[in-house]
């Protein structure tokens, strides 16, 4: 069942993602795309969306694909099973072992799963790379070239880079966004 | 009761008004709770900021559960979480009902075809940003490469290997080496 399946899947998600934010995007994009709920454009156009909305990435991910696959339930379920997990094991530990960060064995734990986050967030960037820019899945597909998109790409990081070592504080990634959907706009139209 | 409503207003005021995620979520909880209303030391929000990121799960949402549960117990906890909730849910089930219809408008798909791109620009800086903030010891590079090659591998064969393994094992090498570590000194001081 749906409901069931939406629950389990961002049950893992708010269970197992160190880190927060971009840190989790690797395993959402995981699980939306092994079963099918999101292809991978649809998953960066929602990554924007939650960007330039409030509130957490990961439960507005989980309150977009739950609404695209089973209505105001399906988003009202997902939701819940990103967020239980946060919630019980904040709940124990504010109850009953508040100074969780002292143990030793948790902070090697946890210091091995920091470098891990980083990998993580790098590689499903250039994962993503790959399969936008050069259709490049898997060794078995053939790469084609989105000459305009690595265009967009290139300008996109270099005003991002050039603004921050003026300014010296990064470019809001709001604006970013509206840049690039200009950027898009007219090179898609030509 | 008149606490528990101010908890719950306070917390959707700031679900809706924070854009850019966890980190800009904490500022505005810190300066609610801890400069304005006055119901929690600072050293205390630190100490549960400091426990928000090293648990799993969205941060915001974290130290919100936390806050709470501070205040008043798990009622409050309760109420903090729904209403830090609340916002995002309603803007994004609203969103999800007109998005598709947004999109099949020609001139807003090639924008949007601009935005996917400038997505993968913001995943790749917040990586090399968090890899600039990551300490440099062996153990670290080598959890890092190893993580990168493999998943970069993996998905150019399509092999499936779950995100999941990737983080527990390398929290097990972590606990591993401490342990080894661990039992190093103490034959040094056997000895």
């Amino acid at each position: 069942m749906i409901y069931i399946e939406l629950f389990l899947n961002f049950l893992q998600v708010g269970a197992v993602s160190f880190g927060g934010g971009y840190a989790m995007i690797s395993l959402i994009r995981e699980k939306v795309l092994m079963n099918g709920w999101l292809s991978e454009g649809e998953l960066l156009n929602m990554i924007a969306v939650s960007e330039s909305t409030p509130g957490p990435i990961a439960v507005n991910m989980a309150t977009f694909v739950g609404s695209k696959q089973g209505g105001i339930l399906g988003s009202f379920v997902a939701t819940l099973g990103v967020v239980l997990p946060s919630f019980i094991i904040i709940l124990i530990i504010a109850s009953l072992i508040r100074n969780f960060l002292k143990y030793k064995g948790i902070q090697a734990f946890l210091g091995g799963i920091r470098p891990c986050v980083v990998g993580l967030i790098l590689a499903t960037a250039l994962t993503m790379l790959m399969s936008s820019l050069f259709a490049f899945k898997s060794i078995d597909s053939e790469a084609t070239l989105d000459a305009k998109g690595l265009i967009i790409f290139a300008v996109i990081a270099a005003t991002a880079v050039i603004y921050k070592r003026i300014k010296e504080k990064p470019l809001s990634p709001i604006l970013l966004i509206l840049l690039s959907a200009g950027l898009g706009m007219v090179m898609y139209s030509i | 009761m008149k606490k528990h409503l101010d908890l719950f207003l306070t917390m959707l005021k700031i679900g809706l008004f924070t854009f850019g995620g966890g980190y800009a979520m904490i500022a505005l909880l810190e300066n609610e709770f801890v400069s304005k209303k006055k119901w929690i030391e600072k050293d205390e929000f630190l100490d549960m900021v400091a426990i928000a990121e090293s648990t799993p799960g969205p941060i915001a949402i974290n130290v919100s559960t936390y806050i709470g549960y501070k205040m008043l117990g798990f009622l409050g906890s309760l109420i903090a979480t729904v209403a830090v909730c609340i916002p995002s849910f309603v803007i994004i089930y609203t969103i999800s009902l007109f998005f598709d219809t947004f999109l099949s408008l020609t001139l807003v798909s090639y924008a949007f075809r601009g935005i996917q791109v400038c997505v993968i620009w913001l995943i790749l800086s917040a990586g090399l940003k968090m890899l600039k903030q990551m300490k440099k010891t062996p153990l670290n590079i080598v959890i890092l490469s190893a993580v990168i090659l493999c998943m970069v591998a993996f998905s150019v064969f399509s092999a499936s290997f779950s995100t999941i393994f990737y983080i527990l094992i390398s929290g097990t090498v972590g606990l591993f080496v401490y342990l080894i570590s661990l039992l190093r000194k103490r034959k040094e001081n056997d000895e």
